[in-house]
């Protein structure tokens, strides 16, 4: 921070003053500068593995073509393969990681828990079942199906919400409440899928488990507008998002019109969440993992929202990587996910029931 | 530079659901004074003071702040002057002491606005005044119940509120750390001349420490007043239902409750017999 070491503006008499206002300025300096590295380092991460991605695959194209390709000049062989098939996968995992990160981590942080994530709570089980009916059973396609998974969202969050809610309290009966409300919503996508006619394995796995197999620009586009206009939304409610970690009574003490930030919240990390839903389905996991990752990395400080964009980015193009070409056999990039995810949440689980604090 | 702020119930009727838990109440709260809310449990101080921070919409009748509604003011202009320190504030998991100070600097600051002189400014002398300085780097998670309490308290007085409401700021802590704080608030009040409004659950430590006492049974205010005039063994018996003896504190002259249960109490107890 600049204007740190301007003169106090303080009258002599309190020389304390001046000397602790200075301490509490170099805590905060210290406490920015980490957060500016480890954020640079993250966006550095992504762009890195972007381009790797749009390199790498059964043909090697070196980082001159793949540059040239998205420069949109036509180079023999690379424009089919970069353009048209790496480039749109390459983006929506970016797109899809951003949404579940900063959706993930605002119920987490709004919730006060590492485990009230939007998909461990049944919404992205709802919109990937809402999806998969709109798909199967009435033959939609694009905007239309983000339709149904936005609708199914939201229709899962108010459920969860009316069911959870007493006196204004949420908390772990709204956990306990969305599990199982994501077990029943995860037996219905397995009913669509069965009754699907044509049963085609990629597709069934995309709404289990999420997957960004055959994407294109036709499921980019809905996800990059939802988060253009509801990520700038989410980012100037952090400091509120923040004062709700302290509690409704206190954050509201402290000027924060409770009910309305946490509907607008809500609202926009769900609507977020059913985007990239009904693009890649449920990618498992990512929004639970990103923001406690995100913290142990940054330091539990300030906003978590870009910071568990970042990593959730991150996790889904490593992620879709390794299902890609790590294997001999290609797995889809939420069964990645999920094999990483399972264990941070039987360990949470574990480490709560060891404290002996409530979820 | 005494707050001059008035801050009063008017016809007030509170309740949650279809409990009515206020009826018809008003209180004035005289500025820059310290002002003690006591009553046995669920008698509705604690009710009271939620609903005069806005916490909780009244039912009938409003709080005014300066002859304004409360519950229509906006939300960060009643902040600038009225702050509230709930009965058992969340801090969140790993928060330092600093950061946790800088979070009463929500009121002053805007949506995209960037930390200010002033902010560390106010954190700084809040720091200070509740001795907390040599905390600042630490996790509010590691500190000591005391120091825990003077953290929050340093959160809301970054605030910088000329009215300060604090919601039973002595629970759970043992009697050394109760006066400390209870300290604290006076140093408050003498200094900046902030009223505080407090609701206590000791008798005694609230006779000493407000200037002005108030005395709640079944969500209605039964006396009101100079601690000398509102604590004595008539209301104790009707506000707790207790016979006690109320005797002058050899150290400050306020009065002191001394209850009489039925055990103990040598036979000539004073004008309130225990029942045999």
């Amino acid at each position: 921070m600049t204007a740190v070491r301007t003169v106090p503006a303080v009258p002599p008499t309190a020389p304390d003053r001046a000397s602790s206002a200075d301490l509490v300025a170099a805590l905060r300096a210290r406490r920015l500068r980490r957060r500016r590295v480890v954020l640079t380092v993250l966006a550095v991460l992504v762009v890195a593995v972007f381009v790797t991605s749009l390199m790498v695959g059964r043909t090697f194209y070196p980082p001159g073509d793949v540059l040239r390709v998205v420069l949109g000049e036509d180079v023999q062989g690379a424009t089919f393969t970069v353009g048209r098939l790496r480039l749109p996968r390459a983006v929506l995992a970016v797109l899809v990681g951003l949404c579940f990160g900063i959706g993930g981590v605002t119920f987490q942080t709004m919730l006060r828990n590492p485990l009230a994530s939007p998909d461990i709570i049944g919404i992205s089980t709802g919109a990937s079942a809402a999806a998969a009916f709109a798909i199967v059973f009435l033959s939609l396609t694009g905007a239309q199906v983000s339709v149904f998974a936005i609708a199914a969202g939201l229709g899962v969050a108010l459920v969860i919400y009316l069911l959870s809610f007493r006196r204004g309290v949420l908390g772990t009966r709204l956990i306990l409440i969305g599990i199982g409300v994501a077990a029943m919503l995860e037996s219905v996508t397995s009913y669509i899928l069965t009754k699907a006619p044509r049963w085609e394995l990629q597709e069934a796995m995309r709404w289990l488990t999420g997957s960004l197999n055959g994407s294109g620009w036709r499921d980019v586009v809905p996800v990059l507008v939802a988060l253009a206009v509801l990520g700038p939304l989410l980012l100037a409610q952090s400091r509120n998002l923040s004062q709700l970690q302290l509690g409704d009574d206190t954050a509201s003490a402290l000027g924060v019109r409770v009910e309305r930030t946490r509907l607008l919240l809500i609202v926009a990390a769900v609507v977020l969440i059913a985007f990239a839903t009904a693009a890649a389905g449920p990618v498992a996991f990512v929004a639970f993992l990103s923001g406690p990752i995100a913290a142990r990395i940054v330091g539990a400080r300030g906003s978590m929202l870009v910071p568990a964009a970042l990593v959730g980015a991150l996790l889904v193009q490593v992620a879709d990587l390794v299902g890609q070409y790590a294997f001999g056999a290609r797995y889809p990039v939420g069964v990645i996910t999920g094999a990483l995810g399972a264990p941070y949440l039987v360990y949470l689980i574990v480490r709560t029931n060891r404290t002996g604090g409530s979820l | 530079m005494t707050s001059t702020h008035t801050l009063q119930a008017a016809g007030l009727s509170l309740g949650y659901r279809d409990r009515v838990v206020i009826e018809d109440l008003d209180l004035a709260v005289p500025a820059g004074r310290i002002t003690a809310i006591v009553g046995a449990n669920a008698c509705g101080k604690s009710t009271l003071l939620r609903s005069m921070s806005r916490l909780l919409a009244p039912r009938a009748g409003q709080v005014l702040l300066d002859g304004r509604a409360v519950h229509t003011m906006p939300a960060k202009e009643l902040a600038r002057t009225l702050g509230l320190l709930p009965q058992s504030p969340v801090a969140p998991e790993g928060i330092t002491v600093a950061d946790l100070v800088g979070r009463g600097r929500h009121p002053h600051q805007r949506v995209l606005s960037r930390w200010s002189r002033e902010d560390d400014q106010a954190v700084a002398a809040a720091l200070e005044a509740t001795g907390t300085v040599d905390l600042a780097e630490r996790a509010v998670d590691e500190l000591s119940g005391g120091q825990r309490q003077r953290v929050w308290i340093a959160m809301a007085l970054a605030q910088q509120t000329d009215l300060l409401l604090l919601d039973e700021p002595t629970t759970f802590l043992d009697v050394s750390h109760q006066v400390e704080v209870l300290d604290l608030l006076t140093d408050l009040n003498r200094d900046r001349g902030t009223t505080v409004v407090m609701v206590l659950h000791d008798l005694n430590l609230a006779a000493r420490y407000a200037d002005h006492l108030v005395a709640m049974a079944d969500g209605r205010v039964h006396a009101v007043g100079d601690p000398g005039d509102v604590l004595t063994a008539d209301t104790v018996r009707v506000v707790f239902g207790l016979d006690s003896q109320v005797v002058e504190d050899p150290l400050t002259g306020r009065p002191l409750m001394l209850p009489i249960g039925r055990h103990h109490v040598r036979a000539r107890a004073g004008s309130a017999t225990p029942t045999p």
